[in-house]
């Protein structure tokens, strides 16, 4: 059954004495009274230290076991480590640092959510929490994530195809794109309210995919990952998943979805066009202003010295599968 | 005139206010050099210790850069508070701190630009040609880089009393090199600017404290 979880799981428990090590280390310079002399000089480190001086007395947020059928088709891919994928997140809404999230989302509350779901279509319905993990039966994918910023993971999600979840409401002829939307709480997200924390992007966060794109068997709902709900800093209590597209598709927490006849905004796209266009999928021959897109690192496990550069394949390595949804497009110019 | 004589004029005027204390100016500058050894050492030395250990958070090689590069502007924004604060506090002797912090701000740019080729790129030298060519902001903190280091070398006691006149205005440089640094930090970032904006307007105040000495720099370059 769990192959290979164990084995990544055990690396991260021995590293957990290392870090009781680490805040030693800590106690030792600030006795030395230099913490404050190398504040000065970085904040990476420092930062990192005072994060897991509060966490320790912070209650964090509990995850729930989910009942889904494995995933037996991806098992040989190297997962990213559980602790990695709930650590590195790019979730504005609760900071623009990756390590913030982990830290400032703790207590999100996720139930009561609604997701609504309207627009062209016979049957809008509303889902409550419980009907995110009951309503279709859940499954593992695993897939590889991979960062417009040219990093990548990979990720065992559980959740159901968008397709399942769109046929429920019966969309009609004129349902062209389905637009998605995370929620807008200012009081729970601190990025929404902060501009300094969220990093300059409007808020809320919209993302929007092509009816087609959206119908496609590989395009995900997840609920869950590693067997467990979903904590907060990667999208509880559901979040997109569209593994041949950069992860900013991937929009997370999300409290609408839309059947749109005209294509939707989308928050990246807005703020910034010439680098993020709709599409967005993944592709090495199309490098963004501010990183190749050749190459990735792989994030798994190991230090500075992991030699995790790979090369980044056409669609992130889905285009059996996804290619002909862009038969004669020209992806250089809807990139 | 130039800074250097400006300079030893302050060292006799921080001796001249010194006799309230029973240190002299030269234990308190081994004092300074001391805590700035070990303020620039130890969180180096913590940073990879972590990082080696995979106790850096799930990506270490963003977070050594990072915190290389922005300890290497803020070493550098440092250094050019050095001689107002030695000048507004009239103390001379500060003004012998300013070459080692001079030296570690280009330490920690030499270790920034290291990480970036031995972890991120991973040797892959048409990849780092490629990318310090396209993308800005890295051509821009490549040039940055070979200024520092122009001015680390030429630290050497011997080369300066070489390079005679010549040594002060290659050392003027530093003013275009900080607002180089920042540039290259604005434009490295996707959205969230306001660190960025910060570090520029510090710069800024930084250059404006010396505004004559900058006006009459512009007007000898147009004479």
């Amino acid at each position: 059954m769990l192959i290979k979880t164990p084995k990544n799981s055990s690396l991260k428990d021995s590293a957990v004495t290392d870090e009781s090590v680490y805040h030693d280390r800590r106690n030792i310079l600030k006795q030395m009274g230099f913490l404050g002399a190398g504040a000065l000089l970085g904040s990476a480190v420092t930062s990192k230290a005072s994060a897991g001086f509060f966490s320790d007395d912070k209650p964090s947020f509990s995850t729930k076991a989910l009942t889904y059928s494995k995933d037996t088709k991806n098992v040989g891919l190297l997962k990213t480590p559980e602790q990695k994928v709930i650590s590195h997140n790019n979730f504005y809404e609760f900071g623009a640092k990756k390590d913030q999230p982990i830290e400032l989302s703790q207590g999100f509350k996720v139930d009561p959510w609604q997701l609504t779901i309207s627009g062209e279509c016979d049957k809008p319905i509303t889902l409550d929490y419980d009907d995110l993990t009951t309503m279709l039966p859940l499954e593992e994918r695993i897939y590889r994530m991979r960062c417009v910023e040219a990093w990548s993971m990979v990720i065992p999600w559980v959740g159901f195809s968008l397709a399942d979840l769109l046929k429920k409401v019966a969309p009609n002829s004129r349902a062209k794109y389905v637009a998605f939307e995370t929620l807008y709480d200012p009081e729970q997200m601190p990025g929404q309210a902060s501009r300094r924390l969220g990093g300059g992007i409007k808020y809320p966060y919209v993302e929007g995919l092509r009816i087609d794109e959206a119908m496609n068997p590989l395009t995900l709902m997840s609920v869950g990952l590693y067997g467990k709900t979903l904590p907060p800093q990667n999208g509880a209590p559901i979040r997109l998943v569209v593994p041949w597209k950069y992860g900013f598709k991937s929009i997370k927490s999300i409290v609408a979805i839309k059947l749109l006849e005209h294509q939707p905004p989308t928050t990246w796209n807005k703020l910034a066009a010439r680098e993020y266009g709709f599409y967005a999928n993944v592709n090495p021959n199309h490098d963004h202003p501010r990183w190749s897109q050749a190459s990735e690192r792989r994030i798994t496990s190991g230090g500075l010295f992991a030699r995790n550069r790979i090369a980044t394949l056409p669609f992130n390595g889905y285009g059996d599968e996804v290619a002909d949804l862009y038969r004669g497009m020209n992806l250089s110019k809807y990139y | 005139m130039s800074e250097g004589i400006h300079s030893q004029s302050l060292i006799f005027v921080g001796r001249d206010l010194s006799p309230g204390f029973n240190m002299n100016s030269s234990s308190k500058v081994l004092i300074l050099k001391i805590i700035i050894h070990l303020g620039a050492l130890l969180p180096v030395i913590n940073l990879y210790f972590l990082a080696f250990a995979d106790q850096l958070g799930a990506d270490p090689v963003e977070a050594v850069i990072h915190f290389t590069g922005i300890g290497s502007l803020n070493i550098l924004l440092l250094t050019l508070c050095v001689s107002p604060l030695a000048k507004f506090l009239k103390q001379g002797y500060l003004l012998q701190t300013r070459r080692l912090l001079g030296l570690y701000a280009f330490t920690y740019a030499l270790l920034h630009l290291l990480n970036f080729l031995a972890f991120e790129v991973q040797f892959d030298g048409m990849l780092f040609i490629s990318e310090v060519i396209d993308r800005p902001y890295i051509t821009v903190g490549m040039l940055a880089f070979i200024l520092l280091s122009a001015l680390a070398i030429t630290s050497l006691n011997r080369l300066k009393r070489k390079m005679g006149k010549s040594w002060q205005h290659l050392h003027n440089s530093i003013y275009l090199l900080v607002l180089l640094v920042t540039v290259h930090f604005y434009w490295s970032v996707k959205s969230e600017l306001i660190a960025p904006l910060f570090y520029f307007l510090l710069a800024i105040i930084l250059l404006a404290v010396r505004h004559k000495k900058l006006k009459r720099l512009i007007q000898s370059m147009f004479a």
